[in-house]
């Protein structure tokens, strides 16, 4: 094959900044490297000398995608920390909350950043152009997800309600019950949603993947749960450090994760759905088999069926909760700081998102560790580049860096989250 | 630094060029929340593309139209040597330069860097400190190049941006009121935290623009928005303290997402020993 050389500028439809450099010898992938050249922010650094209570709220800021996920996992970590237990309908709420925050990124994804890759647009104002009806709906989900955020949490972006213990203010029943007529509006259009990912025009490609994801006994994971993985792992929150370890890579500002002894893993909708397929409500499970991803799904291009299973199961679960629903008094439990060490690890949209503190007898916090689930991704993107450039090598130039940008955004990668702008160069020589 | 027009930015040439204005939304340090913002006004959203061409939105589509653009929305505080750069390139190629949110107008969260040495941060949370390029200060963008109109909020408030855009599309100036929350509060009917309950609250220092959610969730204003015009910061942190909030609390208090606005900057550095 003869040398060439392609480049694009930034890789978009991405949440923050990031380059993919991929180079090609004689035919063969020899070099994979996606850049995360977002500036630092340093959010572990600053949070040392903050009080307990400042972590939801600080750590919010790292992502404007999914602040929700920053807070639950930074208040399980506090609560742990200080022996706090939070049961019932607060617990609950914060599910509640969760459900919102999932079906707003996942109908981001799905919608205006995932879809235009399957049916050949720039984005999803062109798309609607052609499909003004499924971008409507698609937004319209949004809204749905946003509306039950906005409702908990005063607004979609950086909600203010939830704190160390439960929230500040807990919603009246009659408020909830408002949400629900959107609810069941977007649960049919999830369901059609779920159709309608199924059917676009997917590339033949999968991979065996170690699928890590929180396992609860009895729940799809959002808030709690065990870490488990595909090939066998089953450990504690509390455990995370000693099976995980991060790396700091010359091209990048984010810190590559990896397993211990094992190399690359996979977070995500994939990974917690094929860990938790028996968790899903009846609902999302009928849809899935509609959808010929019942026994299980290890193509990261149908990741776009798998988030609207997803969709379609927040859906299903904020109503159930919003119908058992009677206001907790007070709105949160009295946590008192002591010193320790705090574990927190929760389901972001993204996947699971670990967060660990160690507090002194006044609840100063000493020192912090935020493990997002891009960086643990990230080495899976790369390993999914490789091997999707050596199959589509066949591709004219154009197809083939679309292909690659598709299969980075297989896993939506957050790259502010990671901290860290994508620019695709592939390199053929 | 002089603003130059580049041939066809103005507002006939582009205008009647490409028949819609053209808009672009740029990142620097930031969380993406007030770019997404825009998708966040999802009945709105199509209207708006409809009446402006999105010529440069990374963070929503492939097509990259090459500048000039009419409205440029920047979000994002300037940390690195290299977007100190780009921010100049940015400004050269836009006829209206509006920041959206507390990092592109005070510097953001990562302004806490501002009040240490920024080698020890790099130090704690990266094991290769060498890879990492980065500046001591993250500062707003008006502190680089002229800024024609700044928009606040942690995250900003999306009628606030709807607003902001029609008004550049009518060549208005935008109605975004620049008193405290406190009076947000009062508007909405929510009982006062500080005066009912001894909740410290930084709403009467603070620039109204959120619509008062916190005092309305029984909770103190923690200043998402940023100072408010005079801001009588050392009236409120003496109140703070007959609440009995011990000093370094009340110095903390500023020291949030626009730690490094002048107002806050003061007050919290008059409570750190």
């Amino acid at each position: 094959m003869p040398g060439r050389t392609i480049r694009v500028g930034t890789l978009a439809r991405v949440e923050g900044e990031g380059s993919l450099y991929v180079r090609i010898r004689d035919g063969a992938v020899a070099d994979v490297k996606l850049k995360i050249f977002e500036p630092p922010r340093f959010f572990e650094a600053f949070l040392r000398g903050r009080h307990f209570a400042e972590a939801p709220d600080i750590t919010a800021r790292i992502c404007g995608i999914c602040p929700v996920a920053y807070q639950m996992s930074a208040i399980h970590a506090m609560e742990d920390a200080c022996g706090a237990a939070v049961a019932g309908q607060l617990r609950a709420l914060r599910r509640l909350f969760y459900c919102g925050e999932w079906i707003g990124s996942h109908a981001l994804h799905v919608y205006l950043l995932h879809a235009p890759d399957f049916l050949g647009y720039a984005d999803a104002i062109q798309m609607a152009k052609d499909h003004p009806e499924i971008v409507r709906r698609g937004l319209q989900l949004k809204k749905a997800g946003n509306e039950i955020v906005a409702c908990l949490g005063g607004r979609e972006i950086h909600p203010i309600s939830a704190r160390v213990g439960g929230f500040y203010k807990v919603p009246a029943r009659q408020d909830l019950r408002g949400l629900e007529e959107r609810l069941r509006w977007a649960r049919e259009a999830a369901l059609e949603t779920v159709r309608w990912a199924a059917g676009l025009p997917c590339p033949e490609f999968e991979r065996d993947y170690e699928f890590v994801a929180l396992r609860h006994p009895e729940e799809y994971p959002m808030n709690e749960g065990r870490i488990a993985s595909s090939k066998g792992l089953d450990i504690a929150a509390r455990d995370y450090d000693q099976h995980f370890v991060e790396e700091h890579v010359a091209h990048s500002s984010a810190l590559h994760s990896v397993m211990r002894g094992r190399g690359a893993y996979c977070v995500g909708p994939l990974a917690r759905y094929n860990l938790n397929y028996d968790r899903l409500s009846p609902l999302a499970q009928a849809a899935a088999r509609e959808a010929g991803i019942a026994g299980g799904c290890r193509n990261p291009f149908r990741s776009i069926v798998v988030r609207s299973v997803e969709i379609l199961y927040a859906c299903d679960e904020a109503l159930r909760l919003i119908a058992a629903y009677e206001p907790p008094d007070p709105p949160a439990v009295v946590v008192r700081p002591r010193a320790g060490t705090g574990h927190g690890c929760t389901e972001a949209p993204r996947g699971i998102l670990y967060h660990r503190y160690r507090l002194d007898e006044r609840g100063t916090i000493l020192d912090a560790k935020i493990v997002p689930p891009t960086s643990q991704n990230q080495r899976t993107i790369e390993d999914d580049l490789r091997q999707c450039v050596s199959e589509s090598l066949a591709l004219p130039e154009d197809g083939l860096v679309a292909r690659c940008e598709q299969a980075i955004r297989n896993h939506d990668p957050c790259i502010s989250c990671a901290t860290h702008f994508l620019r695709l160069r592939v390199e053929r020589r | 630094m002089a603003r130059t027009p580049l041939p066809g930015s103005s507002r006939e040439g582009s205008a009647a060029r490409a028949g819609k204005p053209r808009l672009a939304v740029w990142k620097f340090a930031s969380c993406d929340g007030c770019q997404l913002s825009l998708l966040d006004c999802e009945d709105e959203l199509l209207a708006v593309a409809g009446a402006l061409d999105i010529a440069y939105f990374p963070e929503a589509s492939r097509a990259m139209v090459k500048g000039p653009y009419d409205l440029s929305l920047v979000e994002g505080s300037i940390t690195t040597p290299h977007d100190a750069e780009r921010i100049h390139h940015v400004r050269r190629v836009s006829r209206t330069l509006v920041t959206i949110g507390a990092c592109a107008t005070a510097g953001g969260i990562q302004a806490l860097r501002n009040f240490q040495d920024v080698k020890k941060l790099v130090a704690i949370v990266y094991a290769s400190p060498a890879y990492i390029t980065t500046l001591g200060k993250s500062t707003p963008i008006a502190d680089h190049v002229p800024v024609d109109f700044e928009l606040r909020g942690c995250p900003i408030d999306k009628r606030q941006l709807l607003e902001v855009v029609g008004a550049f599309l009518r060549g208005r100036r935008p109605n975004t009121p620049s008193h405290s929350v406190c009076m947000e509060c009062k508007l909405r009917g929510a009982v006062c935290v500080m005066v009912a309950r001894g909740t410290p609250c930084l709403g009467p220092v603070t620039h109204a623009g959120c619509g008062a959610i916190c005092p309305a969730y029984q909770r103190g204003c923690y200043a998402c928005f940023g100072p408010m015009e005079t801001a009588n910061t050392a009236s409120l942190a003496a109140w703070w303290g007959g609440l009995g909030v011990a000093e370094e609390d009340i110095g903390r208090a500023f020291r949030g997402f626009n730690a490094y606005a002048d107002a806050f900057r003061k007050e919290s550095e008059a409570h750190a020993r």
